[in-house]
């Protein structure tokens, strides 16, 4: 299988320079290195520019309505759990309209592959905030710059009892494929925060992190079992830190070759440490006006943050019919008659 | 005294278990090879404030032969307090202090024979129900041929139980047990086979039995010994040798249990996978209950996090291949109507099931109505048909179902079954089906030779779209909420394309009117007065058109319409529509049929219609 095999023959029609053309290349590649072959590959979306997706892949797709990808995906993947199930979502679609949805799916650890498209902005409508832009941010709909907080989406998902939460940026594609290939082998709800550019309403919300220049600086991709180094010359470590008079644990940055550096581990239970590395650096995004105070060191975590195995909903529901079925009596409707109360007339 | 039909009331507190008591005599009554139809009525609230007006439940059963509804009033009403005595004896709108018998509105008939514990009309029991004397029956102004049967029923029951080692609060929940006997004498029922009968029904808790069998027992004795001073009444059986009641092994269903098993049996028989995504709301709860614990017959059962989950749920196992429903009542069904519009437009097969109830918003949960017609049949944003069926007794709950499943599988359509409070509560004979005795169920699927060149546009001879599933190999494709072009299947903006669009998906819900059979004309097809009606307005319908010994078209199949129902309204020289809303079918059909002239008879009581009144109001017409 080539990326070639999962393009269908609709004309990607995603604006010229949108970061959603490198998640949609990127899935492609991805879903050829898994090798699921594309009728066994159902991709489910709800509204937005993301959720145009599924009309791309050669795969079964359902574009359904504003929010309700993750109810239609849970849906698809509990009935056939055989199926590779994939939803596509937006920052509007999957924590706005579709917020709920989104924190159930979550919760019961449905076994799919979520990518949700963050570009702190609703594209499709035409540039209003949405529950990522930070505080202050000014769009059409808040031309004197937003009072609402946002949301960031790792602590929802961690809040949610999330078992799998990884962050990549649309312009890395090696990251972006990698991250991809691990949700996919990651039983349960897997939820990519896939941080998009939009080109045409919010250019540059994730400049920070994506100029080329800064990138090492300014994050660091997280493996599992690997230390946390990074920096243009691999010369920074992170540690964690408490703080001796409110007992807080924070990651700090040290030196790379200090014993303290951290050893990621995706797989631990406790999504304490978890939390704080998907938390580094979010501050930049939640509220505009303290972008230059309120700033620290810490990069941005990118790949897979968390990553635990536990049972999933689908098979669970399954594994429960099977169960009943098989020390049942009654198998058939007919067999089920037989067991009412009945007489003759 | 022998009679053809007896309607019993049972009613008391909210804890009292009197929708067992009463659902255990219809029942047992059924057994003995009588018909029934049965009327519960209950709070919202779980458990009102004890003994007051407010807290009264109630269950109303009519059993005997040529029964049609639970009867509008009750010949024999057992009360367990001073409350459920009043409530019943006056009538609910009559319920408040210094109010008095009338005939119209009360629920029991003028020569009722009324059982009332004594032990329930304490100066507190009386205070708590709002009575002004200490003296209720003077009070409440009962007509002196009502026939009160005063029954020390707790003590009689503590009396029972004394040597059980029973708590004080056990036994007392035991009182329903020998009112319930006391009736089953009354009515001059084998005591062998209500105790047989009773055994079944705690078999799971077996130590409930013993004290159980013992009050009944014993307050079946305490009629037949102390020889009350009234008659014992003998129901008459069924008459076998008519064809009202067709050869076979029959249960008592209730509409919501009907619902389910009609879901089930279709399933098996399309070869599908039954899957339900709901999200409780009453009345329609107890059919996810009934399904959920059916992981025997393979059923899945999602309840998701709201109602658009369910219905979403739902389409999502649709698009995957299973046979897909959901419940709910009025307010979920607004809360789904842009689901069902996915649907429509992904033209994929869903079953929705709507139990309707008192409205509009939360309105009266517990309540029953019709009113949710107009929201099933054009609820939602754009040209959006879909086709709407309604059950119109408990039992047949199954067979529309089961038809409602028949039609979504063959014609990749949404089908919405209204049924309600009354059919959902409600209990009836069953005849119990084989399988094999079932209409085929043919669902659509795609021809091999597509493969390679399948697109979701692609129809058969009669409109109904081609339908791949995940997992074929080399019929992928994209559904959507989208617009699709009427040749390729994929998203377009053309404007014929639209209009072109509009239209196959309207020809195909219109097409179904070829698949289902004519609509029939009850009763005497000879008068110049057809009633019209749809779903459970049924048994009063027919009870009052054989009053008025006129015609009576009542509906099932509300879109599309059979296609003779606009020669069978031309035919008559007066129609009048009855419905239990403000005149929805009246609407609708002067829609459909606009050179008919139509008559209407509407209640928004929340309450099923009284037979006495529609038979009047036609009278003075």
């Amino acid at each position: 299988m080539t990326a070639q095999d999962y393009k269908s023959d609709q004309y990607v029609r995603f604006c010229p320079g949108c970061g959603d053309h490198a998640i949609c290349a990127a899935l492609q590649k991805a879903m050829a290195e898994i090798g699921v072959p594309p009728h066994q590959i159902a991709v489910i979306s709800g509204i937005g520019c993301s959720s145009r997706m599924p009309h791309y892949l050669n795969t079964y797709g359902f574009n359904t309505i504003h929010g309700r990808g993750g109810a239609v995906a849970t849906g698809v993947k509990t009935s056939h759990p055989e199926l590779s199930v994939w939803q596509m979502s937006g920052d509007g679609d999957c924590l706005a309209i579709g917020g709920n949805h989104f924190i159930h799916e979550i919760r019961r650890n449905v076994d799919l592959n979520i990518c949700m498209f963050n570009n702190r902005i609703y594209g499709l409508t035409k540039g209003q905030y949405s529950p990522t832009s930070p505080k202050g941010f000014v769009s059409k709909s808040s031309p004197f710059g937003t009072v609402e907080r946002p949301f960031i989406p790792a602590e929802l998902v961690l809040g949610a009892r999330g078992t799998f939460f990884a962050r990549t940026l649309d312009v890395d594609m090696p990251t972006t494929v990698d991250c991809m290939k691990q949700a996919h082998a990651h039983k349960g709800a897997s939820v990519i925060e896939c941080l998009v550019n939009c080109v045409i309403f919010n250019n540059g919300t994730h400049a920070w992190i994506a100029d080329r220049e800064q990138r090492a600086e300014h994050s660091i991709v997280l493996k599992h079992g690997e230390k946390m180094i990074f920096g243009a010359n691999k010369d920074k470590g992170l540690a964690v830190d408490i703080d001796p008079q409110t007992f807080v644990p924070r990651i700090v940055v040290v030196a790379a070759d200090d014993p303290r550096v951290l050893v990621h581990d995706a797989k631990q239970q406790d999504p304490t440490l978890h939390r704080l590395l998907a938390l580094m650096g979010q501050e930049r995004f939640t509220d505009v006006s303290d972008q230059q105070s309120a700033v620290s060191d810490l990069p941005v975590a990118l790949g897979v943050i968390r990553d635990l195995e536990t049972e999933t909903y689908d098979e669970a529901v399954n594994r429960q019919i099977s169960e009943v079925r098989e020390h049942s009596k009654a198998k058939t409707f007919d067999e089920l008659t037989q067991t009412l109360e009945r007489w003759e007339m | 005294m022998e009679r053809q039909n007896i309607v019993v009331r049972f009613c008391g507190d909210s804890g009292d278990g009197m929708q067992l008591t009463g659902g255990l005599f219809s029942s047992l009554s059924a057994i003995l090879g009588n018909e029934i139809s049965t009327l519960p009525d209950f709070p919202a609230e779980i458990r009102a404030p004890q003994g007051t007006l407010g807290g009264v439940s109630s269950l109303q059963v009519n059993v005997g032969h040529g029964v049609y509804t639970p009867g509008d009033k009750a010949d024999v009403l057992v009360a367990m307090n001073a409350a459920a005595l009043k409530v019943c004896a006056l009538g609910s709108k009559f319920n408040h202090a210094g109010a008095t018998f009338t005939e119209q509105d009360a629920l029991i008939k003028r020569d009722a024979v009324v059982i009332v514990d004594t032990d329930a009309l304490t100066d507190k029991d009386l205070e708590k129900a709002l009575y002004k004397t200490d003296n209720p029956f003077t009070e409440l102004g009962l007509p002196e041929s009502v026939q009160v049967v005063p029954v020390a029923l707790t003590t009689l029951t503590k009396e029972s139980l004394k040597d059980s080692g029973m708590d004080n609060k056990a036994v007392l929940k035991s009182r329903n047990m020998f009112a319930l006997g006391l009736v089953c004498w009354l009515f001059d029922r084998p005591i062998d086979k209500a105790i047989h009968f009773l055994e079944g029904k705690f078999a799971k808790k077996p130590a409930l039995i013993a004290p159980n069998v013992k009050v009944l027992t014993d307050g079946y004795n305490y009629g037949n010994n102390l020889a009350l001073s009234v008659n014992q009444i003998r129901v008459q059986s069924t008459d076998r040798s008519t064809d009202r009641i067709q050869k076979g092994a029959y249960t008592s269903i209730a509409g919501n249990k009907a619902t389910a098993w009609g879901l089930i049996a279709a399933a098996e028989k399309a070869g599908k996978r039954l899957f339900l995504g709901s999200y409780p709301i009453t009345p329609a709860t107890d059919i996810m209950h009934e399904l959920a614990g059916r992981k025997d017959m393979n059923v899945m059962v999602v309840q998701a996090e709201d109602e658009i989950a369910g219905v979403c749920t739902a389409i999502g196992a649709s698009f995957a291949g299973d046979l897909a429903c959901t419940s709910t009542s009025g307010p979920g069904l607004s809360l789904k109507s842009e689901g069902i519009g996915l649907a429509v437009m992904a033209e994929l097969p869903l079953v929705v099931i709507d139990v309707q109830r008192g409205g509009p918003s939360t309105g009266l949960p517990t309540k029953t109505e019709q009113t949710d017609l107009l929201q099933a049949l054009y609820g939602r944003n754009g040209e959006c048909p879909v086709v709407v069926l309604a059950a119109s007794t408990p039992a047949n709950c199954f067979e529309y179902a089961y038809e409602a499943c028949k039609i979504a599988l063959e014609n990749m359509t949404p089908v919405i079954l209204m049924t309600d409070t009354y059919l959902a509560n409600g209990s009836g004979l069953w005849r119990i089906p084989a399988l094999s005795e079932l209409p085929e169920i043919k669902p659509q699927g795609v021809p091999e030779e597509l493969k390679g060149k399948y697109n979701p546009a692609l129809r058969d001879e009669n409109g109904v779209r081609y339908m791949a599933i995940p997992g074929m190999e080399g019929f992928q494709y994209r559904n959507m909420g989208l617009e699709r072009d009427a040749e390729k299947g994929s998203i377009s903006t053309n404007p014929e394309n639209h209009e072109k669009m509009i239209l196959a998906r309207q020809a195909k819900v219109d097409q179904v009117a070829d698949r289902i059979p004519e609509a029939e004309v009850w009763g005497n097809t000879e008068s110049d007065t057809l009633l019209v009606g749809f779903g459970s307005t049924e048994g009063h319908l027919k009870a009052a058109a054989k009053e008025l010994n006129c015609a009576l078209l009542q509906l099932n199949y509300i879109c599309p319409l059979q296609r003779n129902v606009g020669d069978i309204l031309r035919n008559y020289e007066r129609v009048i529509v009855c419905e239990l809303n403000s005149g929805q079918l009246a609407a609708y059909l002067r829609a459909q049929v606009p050179e008919v002239t139509l008559l209407q008879y509407n209640r928004m009581t929340a309450q099923p219609f009284q037979v006495e009144e529609i038979v009047e109001y036609v009278n003075n017409l």
